[in-house]
């Protein structure tokens, strides 16, 4: 059976515009950059607490960010979670001693790791482990506390 | 009392007969799929048929339903101050739900519809029994290609469908809301994932494909062969075809979503 040629034509322009529809999405509706550029290092931080920190949430330094968290894991002797972090290999100074807080990205925003660069002249390296570290900040505890605080404050007066 | 319960039994078993009849008709379709690689030219007269025509009502739909969304969710997510949001709220419900459910229920009445009519009429005038006459398969000659076909046309639809909507949001969140721009797009490229969100819409659109035009054919294939038959069978298909669309649409997104919402 012989196709006429208007079919055709107007069949390829379908697939491709359909295929172009979809790298679209792929290319700038969700970041598949991120999985291509693989090149960062690993670096990890153990957290009392990490909230609700979550794969793929955001590390930032000075707001800016430097990388995705990766994996999240609990270390059943220390009783803390190990969260693993991939900062993309541009950031290769970011000192050794450099600390790493979980933060509310505003008030009902998403938990983020926020980094506070240190003073020390090595840099970390893939594998490295942050040492100091600071837990989410837990509202309810929070509360707890600041109610018991009041209480004490009462009994004291 | 006894004549109900037989008319309520003679109603079982025929969807019972009706069920068991268009699972045996896809496994007889599918024994022909394979003689389509030699003749892809009848798979390509498909697409066009169903997916080429199908475009600008895919289009419009498509911006429009993305330009109302952005147009919604701004005037909710203002009050909290979260309008930075509309770009990954658009982007992920028109990728994960509106792109393949809208796009197959469209498919169903535009391209079912006219897939059921076609082969009952081709039923109903006798075309069908006299290409078996001559030898010709129907099932391989005339249905297998337009399976393949809607399987194959209704992701890529759905993928344009989502491509236009998010770009239609955008366009109403930039130029009409004054939504910043680049926040539109990287807030979305920070919060859609290429697996889990985009690779899962287009598993559902594919599952929607197959699933719209199978009933389309089986409806044509089964009408009697009357003009009234041929009118039910047009809108069984668009009736099943979009309670199907949406059936399916809650299980695989239970699957797909249901662990982490």
């Amino acid at each position: 059976m012989r196709q006429s040629r208007a079919v055709e034509i107007w069949v390829g322009v379908f697939v491709a515009l359909g295929f172009s529809a979809l790298l679209m999405l792929a290319m700038k509706v969700s970041s598949i950059t991120s999985y291509i550029d693989n090149k960062g290092y690993q670096i990890s931080a153990a957290f009392e607490n990490i909230g609700g920190l979550t794969v793929r949430a955001p590390v930032r330094i000075a707001g800016v960010r430097i990388g995705r968290v990766s994996d999240i894991r609990f270390d059943s002797d220390t009783f803390q979670a190990i969260v693993s972090m991939r900062i993309d290999a541009q950031y290769n100074h970011l000192p050794l001693d450099s600390s790493a807080s979980i933060l509310t990205d505003g008030l009902l925003g998403e938990n983020y790791i926020g980094l506070e660069p240190g003073g020390d002249e090595e840099s970390l390296k893939e594998g490295d482990r942050i040492e100091i570290t600071q837990s989410a900040l837990v509202l309810e505890k929070l509360i707890g506390q600041f109610l018991f605080s009041r209480s004490q404050g009462g009994a004291s007066k | 009392m006894i004549t109900q319960l037989q008319h309520l039994g003679a109603w079982a078993l025929k969807r019972f007969e009706r069920l068991g009849r268009s699972h045996l008709f896809l496994f007889h379709v599918s024994a022909g799929l394979g003689e389509l690689l030699t003749r892809p030219g009848l798979v390509i007269q498909q697409i066009f048929a169903i997916g080429v025509l199908s475009l600008p009502i895919i289009l419009v739909a498509g911006l429009f339903v993305g330009m109302v969304l952005a147009l919604q969710l701004y005037n909710t997510m203002v009050n909290f101050g979260a309008e930075q949001s509309l770009g990954p709220v658009v982007a992920l419900s028109l990728v994960r739900e509106l792109g393949p459910v809208v796009t197959a229920l469209l498919f169903a009445g535009r391209a079912g519809s006219a897939l059921a009519a076609e082969i009952g009429l081709m039923k109903a005038t006798e075309q069908l029994s006299s290409m078996e006459m001559m030898a010709v398969d129907p099932m391989r000659r005339i249905i297998a290609p337009r399976l393949v076909g809607g399987a194959l046309s209704l992701p890529l639809l759905a993928a344009m469908f989502s491509a236009i909507g998010v770009s239609g949001g955008f366009m109403v969140a930039t130029g009409l809301l004054g939504v910043d721009s680049n926040a539109y797009w990287s807030q979305m490229q920070a919060n859609v994932d290429l697996f889990d969100d985009i690779a899962n819409g287009v598993i559902k659109s594919i599952v929607f494909g197959v699933v719209v035009t199978w009933i389309a054919v089986f409806e044509g294939y089964d009408a009697a062969p009357t003009s009234e038959g041929v009118a039910r069978a047009t809108t069984r298909t668009v009736v099943n075809g979009s309670l199907a669309v949406l059936g399916l649409d809650f299980i695989l997104t239970a699957l797909m979503f249901g662990d982490n919402g």
